[in-house]
């Protein structure tokens, strides 16, 4: 035995699975999907708990978004999704450019870049005018910084940075500025709970409504090949582009919505 | 004269007993659950081993994280929620061949060998008693053997949720060649 110890060289251990799920709650996490590995995903909205008892609190309508994302590589996944919010398609790619590790290697946090583009495919508020494809489009820059901590406790920040083509009305800035900060507990092998926050440093309203930072809690629930996401968050969209500067609930006034995100992976090859 | 000659003869013994050990860093070790919901398999390519022909003591080692699976997230539960592996990173055996009188290293052949010893996988040891084939080739060894573990006796808990899809036994195959060192 003591041969052996002195024959293995020290190695590169590379953390794994800081989160669960490619998502810390709405937002991205730094896990990406393996090469050749497909993930179907279907994540709902309800609307708004305090809608009250006729719209059986918020369960009557339901925003819906599902994408299909796939891991091209290790270290590169690519995605793209449909959400009824505003009829809005979307692609994102997403790559590592750090890797927790230790031994003979250490790096302290994980970074990932995220990028993705929406298409706001509803109508033209005013045909009357010139439209432009281009006004359809929006654009979400993070970089994602995690580290696990030990085996319950992840975190993770993640600066932000959303350009609007087209924005309603004068008053809503092309550019907003955001940084948020998620993590998970693990409350046993297969359930943590999770929370997301995002500080949206350029205070704005939207289509003349209030907005608030984004801030959701909730459980990540693994079975098998499923991983199920409960969550209670103030935004209805399920994209950056729309809960970092779109939130128009509010937690202090009972806006909250319940909803979940279902992931299914299928191994491609 | 004498002490020279005593001297030689350890010499001569350290040299032989040099010369009867064997070893690989990249031996394979795999485990195959089969049940009707799903098939896993899991293949290690990293495994370090070291016989000692002088006496018959034969050790591996195994990084529990050199596993691989077909599906990652297989893997990510095999490290994560079954073996701990940030936990216990490493596996282990430490025994000895029952039966060297009966092989004969000079000569190519195979010969069937028991090995008795301690296996530990998540710091829980178990007696184990396996029978394997032993070859003596040219320029080293080779060893298989298969053999049946259970979970349970290592404390890996399996939750009602995934019962149907992993098997109540698990079956091991060990493939190594060995060189001399």
């Amino acid at each position: 035995m003591d041969l052996l110890d002195k024959e293995s060289k020290p190695e590169i251990n590379y953390t794994t699975a800081t989160f669960k799920s490619t998502r810390v709650m709405n937002g991205h996490s730094i896990e990406k999907m393996p090469a050749g590995q497909l993930d179907f995903r279907i994540s709902h909205r309800f609307g708004r708990i305090n809608s009250g008892a006729y719209e059986l609190f918020g369960l009557d309508q339901a925003n819906i978004h599902f994408g299909l994302e796939y891991g091209i590589f290790n270290w590169l996944m690519v995605g793209i999704g449909r959400g009824t919010y505003e009829k809005t398609y979307d692609g994102f790619t997403k790559f590592t450019i750090l890797r927790q590790s230790t031994g003979a290697k250490v790096m302290p946090v994980s970074v990932s870049f995220f990028s993705s583009v929406a298409i706001n495919s509803l109508k033209w508020s005013d045909p009357e005018r010139t439209n432009y494809f281009s006004s359809r489009l929006s654009y979400v820059n993070q970089v994602l910084v995690a580290r696990k901590f030990n085996q319950s406790f992840s975190f993770q920040i993640m600066p932000s940075y959303v350009h609007r083509n087209l924005v309603e009305t004068e008053l809503d800035p092309n550019d907003l500025w955001a940084i948020g900060a998620g993590g998970r507990i693990k409350l046993s092998k297969r359930i943590s709970f999770n929370a997301e926050y995002y500080y949206v440093a350029t205070s704005t309203t939207y289509q003349g409504q209030q907005v608030y930072d984004p801030l959701s809690i909730g459980f990540d629930i693994e079975t098998g090949g499923h991983v199920f996401q409960l969550i209670f968050t103030n935004s209805v969209a399920m994209i950056e582009k729309g809960f970092i500067g779109e939130t128009t609930g509010s937690w202090g006034k009972g806006d909250i919505h319940f909803g979940f995100n279902i992931s299914r992976v299928f191994t491609l090859k | 004269m004498k002490r020279l000659s005593l001297i030689f003869l350890f010499l001569g013994l350290i040299f032989t007993a040099n010369a009867q050990k064997f070893m690989t860093k990249n031996g394979y070790i795999g485990f195959f659950s089969h049940t009707p919901a799903e098939d896993i398999k899991g293949d290690n390519n990293q495994v370090a081993s070291v016989i000692d022909a002088s006496n018959g003591e034969i050790v591996f080692q195994v990084l529990v994280k050199s596993f691989h699976f077909a599906k990652t997230l297989m893997e990510e539960h095999f490290n994560e929620n079954y073996m701990e592996s940030d936990k216990f990173p490493k596996a282990s055996f430490k025994g000895k061949i029952t039966n060297l009188a009966s092989i004969d290293l000079t000569k190519n052949g195979g010969y069937e060998v028991i090995v008795e010893g301690d296996l530990i996988i998540r710091d829980v040891t178990k007696k184990m008693s396996v029978k394997g084939m032993l070859e003596v080739v040219t320029g080293g060894l080779n060893a298989n053997a298969k053999f049946i573990i259970t979970p349970e006796d290592f404390n890996i808990k399996i939750p009602s949720v995934v019962r149907e899809n992993i098997a109540k036994t698990i079956e091991v195959t060990i493939a190594m060649k060995y060189a001399p060192i």
